[in-house]
């Protein structure tokens, strides 16, 4: 009885140790800062904003209904919004979808240059100076980039810059997938 | 038990926290003391191990000043903590509720505290026969 346990002991603290091993491992590798958000799946909330530079009237969160189109949340003073700017503004190019952005607590002069000198990617620029939409969409970090398909539901939502390969195995096969 | 007495550490740390922090003078000093209260229940986002009522930050700032906006409506606690929780998901909770997606949160700690007591008493139990044999 004593010979069984003794040899079993080792082991086990191999296995303890190994499931350990893993898991932290596995929890390095997690983002902190990627906080799944409670809209997923569901309806993005219904909001009309002002549009930038336009003294045109408000415009709704409804008028892209019918359309999947991406939603990205910028401002000026925010500094990775200026490094996923080229990946948004390819994106525009390249007219796979339809991009909305909502200036979210900026100065509009100043969003207005920031556009004017690196290219507006945007169909629409929304105005959210005090941030009222933000909330409700729960955004805690700029930039942050949601997906929303044609019936109007949150598909994906996404919190830093975006990179060019977001778009490739995240947005375009999201894309793909109403086609089908 | 367990779980409400760690509760208990957990909120009281965290409203002694809130309490040290300088705060604006305010007149309503009942209304200010439910801020504060919801707003140490509340995590902030940006800083993840501070409470929006311990974190200066610019989100937790916006937070507080929405918890002292729909307390003034008249919403209750409750209600503030939910309409947030709509809005940033459970995350936002200081204190996570119980449930099959938070279990491991809330029980893992205990569990690997008896796998180690159990491993212990196994090993403290073994020694003395080994070394006699």
């Amino acid at each position: 009885m004593t010979q069984g346990p003794k040899r079993l002991g080792p082991w086990l603290a191999l296995a303890v140790f190994a499931l350990l091993s893993v898991a932290l491992a596995l929890g390095l590798k997690l983002n902190p800062r990627e906080v799944p958000s409670p809209l997923l799946g569901k309806p993005l909330p219904s909001f009309t904003l002002p549009a930038l530079g336009a003294a045109s009237a408000p415009v709704s969160s409804q008028q892209w209904r019918g359309q999947w189109w991406v939603l990205n949340v910028w401002a000026s003073w925010c500094t990775p919004c200026a490094v996923e700017h080229p990946v948004l503004l390819q994106l525009a190019q390249s007219q796979r979808v339809t991009l909305v952005g909502l200036n979210y607590k900026d100065a509009s002069p100043a969003a207005q240059t920031w556009l004017a000198q690196r290219g507006n990617p945007y169909q629409t620029v929304w105005v959210d100076t005090q941030g009222s939409v933000g909330l409700d969409l729960g955004v805690y970090g700029v930039p942050e980039t949601y997906i929303i398909d044609p019936q109007g539901r949150v598909r994906h939502k996404h919190t830093g810059a975006v990179t060019p390969q977001w778009v490739q195995s995240t947005l375009l096969p999201l894309l793909e997938t109403s086609r089908g | 038990m367990r779980g409400a007495w760690l509760n208990a550490v957990v909120v009281r740390t965290a409203l002694g926290l809130a309490f040290l922090l300088p705060m604006p003078v305010v007149a309503d000093s009942v209304l200010e003391d439910k801020v504060q209260r919801v707003a140490g229940e509340l995590r902030c986002l940006v800083c993840q191990n501070d409470t929006i009522a311990a974190s200066q930050a610019p989100l937790a700032v916006d937070l507080r000043n929405q918890v002292r906006r729909l307390l003034a409506q008249g919403q209750s606690e409750a209600q503030v903590l939910e309409y947030m929780t709509q809005r940033y998901g459970d995350f936002v909770r200081y204190r996570p509720p119980l449930k099959p997606s938070t279990w491991p949160l809330w029980f893992m700690p205990v569990v690997l505290l008896l796998l180690a007591g159990l491993g212990w008493w196994r090993f403290t139990r073994a020694r003395p026969t080994g070394a006699q044999s």
